[in-house]
């Protein structure tokens, strides 16, 4: 297969960016997205070019860190998938295809594709967890867990921390990666001593990190690779409102 | 250097870690406070050392080369977490576990080591529970277990196919809120590329900021390793594509002994490989042997039609096909331990009857399930396993057989600790899949996760204050001292050279070329010819790396290939060490398999010579590493022969 591809390159978070067109040859359908970057950063690094820089690790769409927006949507066409767990037979030969970062005011660029979601670990550590330290905790059945609960609670949990939600949504909201967390832990009894004042500070780290608001157009979604649901959002207004109004 | 000495406390077996916690030195909170200690790698060992660390007041720094310390590769591990609750009453105990482990790592684990590991199991299981880990569990809201390779009891709890996400999620929010709370500086995007050590202890690291390039000088009384293991080493493997050796190599390079590298485990069941573009290999749970039947064509012409594409696996009758692994071992079948099956299907695939173009691929067959089952069970059974393998592989497993080959997995080897986790370095510690200590030859199913935890929420806490507490006097070294100096320059010069050399070849060229190299010689099956011819090979390989590789781009720069290029020169000198190891161990045992020595197929070990953890001391890249022996004593154990006939 051959591709036409459109790259962002940009050397630097400073310096401006362009889409670069590379054309690609002899792409084995069975290729992965990112092994065909790899061939043709192999092409690059040859002819004394500089490589597209991206994150990446896993590479079996669990890590989270992988993160291109392809043609125009957050780890490109195939649903509920990675970047890394994007297959080139999903496109056709001679295809135009475009590649661009995440972009968000809340996620500067580093270098090409690479950007910086540090942002997200700020909003953990405003409030994401229980505060239990090592050697404190109690024998683990001695609370049981509804088990529909307990599966909801595994639902949000699921969320990898990619950001395609913040890439995906046209305001550059955090709200589902946000509201997964929120969820998690307020739908556990484990949770429930912290739960207002969770859902407050990382709301408010959230607002201060630059991340936009929710308009309830569901882009984060449809885009999730690991199909967190938007009722997650529903359920952390619900908390924060909880925590606001109810305080005093 | 001095000789090793385990510090293994004296005492029964099950009172060892009782007796050491009661007399072990403590530091007193006000003292902690002045105290700083460096963690390297946030995966579910340095994660969960570095919050538990932080929360009794050491002042701590921590390291990924990551974006985000939540995304070590901790979090891929799918299966499940080992703990001795006994919630099933299926008469499970702390020994059982201990035996379990020790059993299932063919005799070649410190027995104090794998005990401790399996009393402090249960402590983990609360401690997740209570940071919100959601653990499966049944309708009466209770914590739900399933049954793993290699135990006849039920004590795997899990979180869906996710077991490794949801703890590592649980660790990292558990260190996200000892920063929050300005008890550790957490430096992501840093790898570590160098161990500063002065007066013979550990007194920090030179870390390279992989954003700018720059080399970064830190400080602490002590240092922990929690870099992971060294699969990559085959280029190919079921590890993340940063997952690397450098941490731990340059340890070595500093007197850290490094024992057992030529024990690595591979994994039956994993996607095989299809082209020289290949950048991983995914694994497919250990748990779809339950239900599907391993095979390959009766015939090398029925093989050949296949890997043609002139016949289809459907095409082949019943009475045409070989249920290798069913015939061979009639009373395990399917479900024999991963070292066993992984070796079968390479002999099958040697013998010409592979089935992918190939060559090196058989058939997971799970017609026989479906109709005895029905579809929908199925499905429901292996629910995750099922799409990501057709999204992989485009082909649907319930229409016809999935293609499986061993891959890479895990490495039991690793640096050599005494049973304070510490290294031979005063000070150095090592913790998780790192270290060597706890797994033996071979690990079982859902028992990685269980050791960096215990190693990171509970052992080295106790053990850390045993050597902290005399450094309450030693006050920080300023990073101006000479040890700080020489060791960034050291590390300048050999990133110059690198950066210099612009060759022909690009890293992962030769990575490929090493991997290819170290899975010939030193994979499934190992001869002392083809050891010898190895050692030979990459030998020639390090000499064509520092002479011929290309690395584009900057050194002051975000420079990815540069990265590997470090990494990649490490992984070489230890694909060396590996084979050296490999070539004295003149036996089989679980992940070292010598074909020399055997007993009709069969793993031969050798108890009276080999019944000891061979430690390698580091004497220079072109000289021989010298081997320390660790006698393995059972007491408490008896050493039998595993067979699954």
């Amino acid at each position: 297969m051959k591709f036409n591809l459109k790259v962002w390159r940009q050397k630097n978070a400073k310096a401006d960016g362009r889409l670069v067109d590379y054309t690609i040859d002899n792409i084995n359908v069975d290729m992965s997205f990112l092994e065909m970057v790899d061939v043709l950063n192999d092409e690059l690094i040859r002819k004394g070019e500089d490589p597209i820089a991206f994150d990446h690790d896993c590479r079996e769409g669990i890590c989270g860190m992988c993160s291109m927006y392809i043609d125009g949507r957050a780890h490109g066409p195939h649903h509920a998938a990675t970047t890394c767990q994007l297959y080139m037979r999903t496109f056709k030969d001679g295809d135009t295809i475009y590649v661009e970062p995440f972009k968000a005011k809340a996620f500067p660029i580093i270098k090409d594709l690479a950007v910086d979601r540090s942002a997200f670990d700020r909003i953990i550590a405003a409030g994401g967890f229980v505060s239990v330290n090592t050697g404190q905790a109690q024998d683990a059945n001695s609370l049981p867990v509804e088990k529909e609960a307990a599966e909801k609670a595994m639902d949000a949990a699921a969320c990898i921390g990619c950001g395609a939600c913040v890439a995906a949504c046209p305001n550059s909201a955090a709200m589902l990666f946000v509201s997964a967390k929120i969820s998690q832990l307020a739908m556990l009894p484990q949770g429930g001593p912290e739960r207002k004042n969770r859902a407050i500070k990382m709301v408010e780290q959230m607002d201060a990190e630059g991340f936009g608001n929710c308009t309830n157009i569901g882009a984060c979604e449809a885009e999730c690779p690991k199909e967190i649901k938007l009722t997650n959002i529903a359920r952390m207004n619900r908390e924060y409102l909880a925590a606001t109004i109810i305080d005093e | 250097m001095s000789e090793l000495n385990s510090k293994i406390p004296d005492g029964p077996l099950t009172e060892k870690w009782a007796n050491y916690k009661e007399h072990a030195k403590l530091v007193n909170p006000a003292n902690k406070r002045k105290i700083e200690i460096i963690v390297v790698g946030t995966g579910l060992a340095g994660a969960s050392a570095a919050a538990t660390l932080a929360e009794l007041g050491y002042k701590v720094k921590a390291y990924c080369f990551q974006d985000s310390p939540r995304r070590a590769h901790s979090i891929a591990a799918q299966g499940g977490i080992n703990a001795a609750k006994n919630y099933k009453n299926d008469g499970d105990s702390v020994f059982r576990l201990f035996y379990d482990t020790i059993k299932g790592g063919d005799f070649r684990a410190r027995e104090a080591n794998v005990y401790r590991l399996a009393d402090v199991s249960r402590n983990i299981i609360d401690q997740c529970v209570a940071q919100g880990v959601p653990f499966a569990r049944e309708y009466g809201g209770l914590l739900d277990n399933r049954s793993f390779g290699g135990a006849q009891v039920s004590r795997t709890f899990y979180a869906r196919g996710q077991t490794g996400q949801q703890l590592l999620l649980g660790a990292y929010q558990a260190l996200e809120r000892q920063i929050g709370l300005g008890n550790v500086t957490m430096y992501s995007r840093h790898e570590m590329v160098e161990l500063v050590t002065i007066d013979g202890k550990a007194r920090g690291i030179i870390a390279r900021d992989l954003i700018t390039g720059k080399l970064e000088r830190h400080f602490g009384h002590a240092v922990l390793l929690c870099t992971g293991g060294y699969g990559n080493v085959f280029y190919l493997s079921t590890n993340a594509m940063g997952s690397n050796v450098t941490a731990s190599w340059k340890a070595y390079k500093k007197g850290a002994y490094f024992a057992n590298p030529c024990y690595t485990q591979i994994h039956p069941t994993c996607i095989p490989v299809t082209g020289d573009y290949q950048s991983k290999l995914t694994l497919m749970s250990e748990s779809l042997r339950n239900d599907g039947r391993v095979w390959v064509p009766k015939t090398k012409e029925d093989s050949e039609a296949i890997r043609k594409g002139t016949k289809k696996a459907e095409d082949i009758k019943e009475d045409d096909r070989d249920y290798y692994l069913e015939r061979k071992y009639p009373s395990f079948g399917n479900l024999c331990p991963r070292d066993i099956a992984s070796r079968a299907a390479k002999e099958v695939c040697d013998e010409g009857r592979g089935i992918v173009p190939s060559g090196f691929g058989v058939f997971l067959d799970f017609a026989a399930a479906i109709k005895r089952l029905g579809v929908d069970t199925v499905k429901a059974r292996y629910g995750e396993l099922f799409p990501m393998y057709q999204n992989i592989t485009n082909e649907d497993p319930l229409k016809t057989p999935m293609k499986i080959y061993p891959a890479v997995h895990y490495t039991m080897g690793g640096t050599w600790v005494d049973y304070e986790l510490m290294t031979t370095v005063q000070g150095l510690y090592c913790l998780g899949e790192a270290n060597f200590s706890d797994h033996g030859a071979n690990r079982l199913g859902a028992s990685a996760l269980m050791q960096g935890l215990a190693d990171g929420y509970f052992v080295i806490p106790s053990t850390i204050s045993n050597y902290l507490s005399p450094e309450i006097f030693t006050k920080p070294i300023p990073t101006d001292h000479p040890a700080f100096v020489e060791a960034e320059n050291a590390v300048k010069e050999r990133s110059e050279k690198l950066m210099s050399i612009q060759g022909k070849r690009t890293v992962d060229d030769f990575h490929k070329q090493l991997g290819k190299i170290m899975w010939e010689y030193c994979g499934m099956a190992r001869t002392a010819e083809g050891l010898t011819k190895a050692r030979d090979l990459i030998r020639e390989l390090r000499k064509e790396f520092w002479s011929d590789v290309k690395i584009p781009g900057l050194l002051n720069d975000f420079n990815s290939e540069f990265d590997k290029a470090g990494r990649v020169a490490d992984f070489i000198e230890l694909g060396e060490l590996m084979v050296v190891d490999a070539l004295h161990r003149n036996e089989s045992c679980g992940g070292h398999f010598r074909v020399e020595y055997q007993d009709q197929g069969e793993a031969k070990r050798d108890d009276a010579n080999f019944a000891y953890a061979a430690a390698w001391e580091f004497k220079g890249v072109d000289t021989d590493p010298v081997l320390h022996k660790e006698e393995l004593k059972f007491e408490n154990v008896e050493l039998q022969v595993r067979s699954y006939k």
